[in-house]
């Protein structure tokens, strides 16, 4: 597949979003309960949410691009019974309705009024964020995993590894964020990020050593029904280029394929590991902000990768122009 | 239940495109907007079409077959496409079982084109929907045509009579006795899509002369023996001959 920038910029960075949302809530929860010492600063939530839903907008925003006809995005709400799309079009903006309220919530120091269970109203909704932000990472990924024949995709690590990938880079982003503004929360956040760094690490060597062993069960015999072992496409049908060239290949090597392979290995989790320890170790924000960038620019890779690795079995028809 | 759909017969398709240029001209004449047709003389034509014709050698030299293979939608029984459109533009008809695009509701995601094995659907790049064969579903309802030309375009083209349209659901059909007694097959079964379009598979031509057919095998009177049989010595028709 060509991988499109509008969906990576969307995939990566609202991940960014849901991840850094989940990371303020679990610091509430966790002080709620005792576990931690909660923040100081009173923006610490607020602005936390305002980074977060800029995320959310500017990946959602991205997204548009996508389309062809983007002033008709309201009628993709419609097929939620069906389409996965469908879903995530109608869960996201939830979402980041949802991480609105819970920032407004503690800018308006809704934390001091109990109103259900001895609960407020911050933990209240930010439990439905928590149980959307899921929804969320389960439709994104299901887009693409409900596809069948595109098998690459087909398996349950395409929807772990969102959820993964989108966690550990919100929690890198913490970290940074921490350390600017709530620098004794930093550790908890880093703690975190390395763990879901290195889970993301199991979950996506899992996906490409399963798509490395992958066989296709699609091949020109089926394609076309003729049993024969050896047949040669001698013409597409026609000479120049068409949407099922353009769209279904990505037109580079394999040279550069496992180069960005490589490169998003190291990017992702490596090198943003080593600059969180440099940066904690030395306490410089900037190394941990570096972190966060680095892991950024790396899923940018990964996510081209993603996309570029899926073998569609529609190619079988476009082998040769004449 | 009806299930429109092509059988097409690949023993008798000579690749001649003219089901290609037939449905291009019909479909970009429509009341629901022009074809993109860009650089069409010049080096990179492009453009946006419901039907190709693409070419495959089977064999290894010089045991080899030229197939040729058009190709459109399939209007699959269980159409992948459908299913996945976040917006319903994109849907499968009860009454005859033609699976549509919407344009009106298309938002271009392309998600539907993902979501189909056969790559029959191609956007449109200027109007910015997902377009597909309709099998002509403004032609076959038509009432003000004769009534043996309410056929999809590429049909009423086929020079070879390759293609046949009709119901598959109805046992009686042209299409699907065809399909009975020609093997019809679908594409790419291991995904279990159901395509209606069926292909009918190539088989073997050959004129088998039997000894019965020179000399009948009851021949009380030996009278076929009798045919002349000229002597070696004898003269021949070219000489003068006395018979």
């Amino acid at each position: 597949m060509r991988p499109a920038l509008s969906v990576i910029l969307l995939t990566t960075l609202i991940g960014v979003g849901q991840g850094l949302f989940v990371a303020l809530y679990t610091v509430q929860v966790f002080d709620r309960i005792g576990l931690i010492q909660g923040p100081t600063s009173p923006a610490f939530y607020p602005l936390g949410c305002a980074i977060a839903l800029a995320f959310l907008a500017v990946g959602l925003g991205a997204s548009f691009f996508h389309l062809g006809h983007p002033e008709r995005a309201w009628r993709t709400a419609t097929m939620w019974r069906t389409s996965w799309l469908s879903r995530e079009v109608i869960v996201l903006p939830a979402f980041m309705g949802c991480v609105f309220l819970y920032g407004l919530g503690h800018y308006l120091g809704w934390t001091q009024v109990p109103i259900l269970a001895g609960l407020d109203a911050t933990l209240i909704v930010g439990a439905v964020g928590t149980v959307l932000c899921t929804l969320l990472f389960l439709c994104t990924g299901m887009i693409y995993a409900c596809l069948k024949f595109l098998q690459e995709w087909h398996t349950p690590l395409t929807v772990i590894n969102y959820l993964l990938f989108g966690s550990a880079s919100g929690l890198m982003l913490a970290a940074a964020y921490a350390a600017i503004v709530e620098p004794g929360l930093v550790r908890f956040f880093a703690f975190w990020a390395v763990g879901f760094t290195l889970a993301a690490l199991l979950g996506r060597s899992a996906s490409l050593i399963r798509n490395a062993h992958l066989k296709p069960r699609s091949s020109l015999q089926t394609a076309i029904g003729v049993k024969h072992p050896r047949i040669v496409q001698s013409s597409q049908g026609f000479m120049g280029g068409s949407f099922n060239t353009r769209e279904f290949f990505h037109g580079m090597s394999s040279a550069w394929m496992r180069s960005v392979k490589w490169m998003f290995l190291l990017a992702v989790f490596p090198i943003p590991l080593a600059l969180l320890a440099a940066g904690l170790v030395r306490g410089v924000p900037a190394l941990l902000a570096a972190a966060f960038l680095v892991q950024y620019a790396g899923l940018l890779a990964e996510r081209w990768f993603f996309f570029a690795q899926a073998n569609h079995p529609q190619n079988l028809y476009y082998q040769r122009i004449s | 239940m009806t299930q429109l759909a092509l059988v097409i017969d690949l023993n008798v398709c000579v690749g001649c495109h003219a089901c290609v240029t037939s449905c291009k001209e019909w479909n970009t004449s429509g009341v629901a907007g022009f074809l993109s047709d860009d650089n069409p003389y010049g080096k990179d034509p492009t453009g946006t079409f419901f039907n190709r014709v693409q070419t495959f050698e089977v064999g290894e030299y010089p045991n080899t077959q030229t197939v040729h293979f058009p190709k459109s939608c399939l209007h699959c029984e269980d159409p992948p496409c459908v299913p996945v459109c976040p917006t319903g533009a994109s849907y499968k008809r009860e009454e005859d079982g033609i699976v549509l695009v919407d344009y009106d509701k298309c938002i271009g995601c392309k998600y539907c084109a993902w979501a189909c094995p056969y790559g029959v659907r191609e956007i449109d790049e200027h109007r910015h929907v997902m377009t597909k064969c309709t099998l002509c579903v403004d032609r076959i309802y038509d009432e003000s045509l004769p009534a043996a030309e309410r056929k999809p375009a590429c049909v009423m083209a086929c020079p070879t009579s390759a293609r046949l349209f009709g119901d598959i659901h109805d046992p009686e059909s042209a299409a699907s006795k065809a399909i009975q007694e020609s093997g019809g097959y679908q594409l790419m079964p291991e995904w279990g899509t159901s395509p209606a379009n069926h292909y009918l598979p190539r088989h073997k031509k050959e004129i088998k002369v039997r000894e019965e057919d020179l000399e009948r095998v009851d021949n009380p009177l030996k009278v076929d023996g009798r045919l002349p049989k000229p002597a070696l010595k004898s003269p021949s028709l070219d000489d003068v001959t006395s018979w």
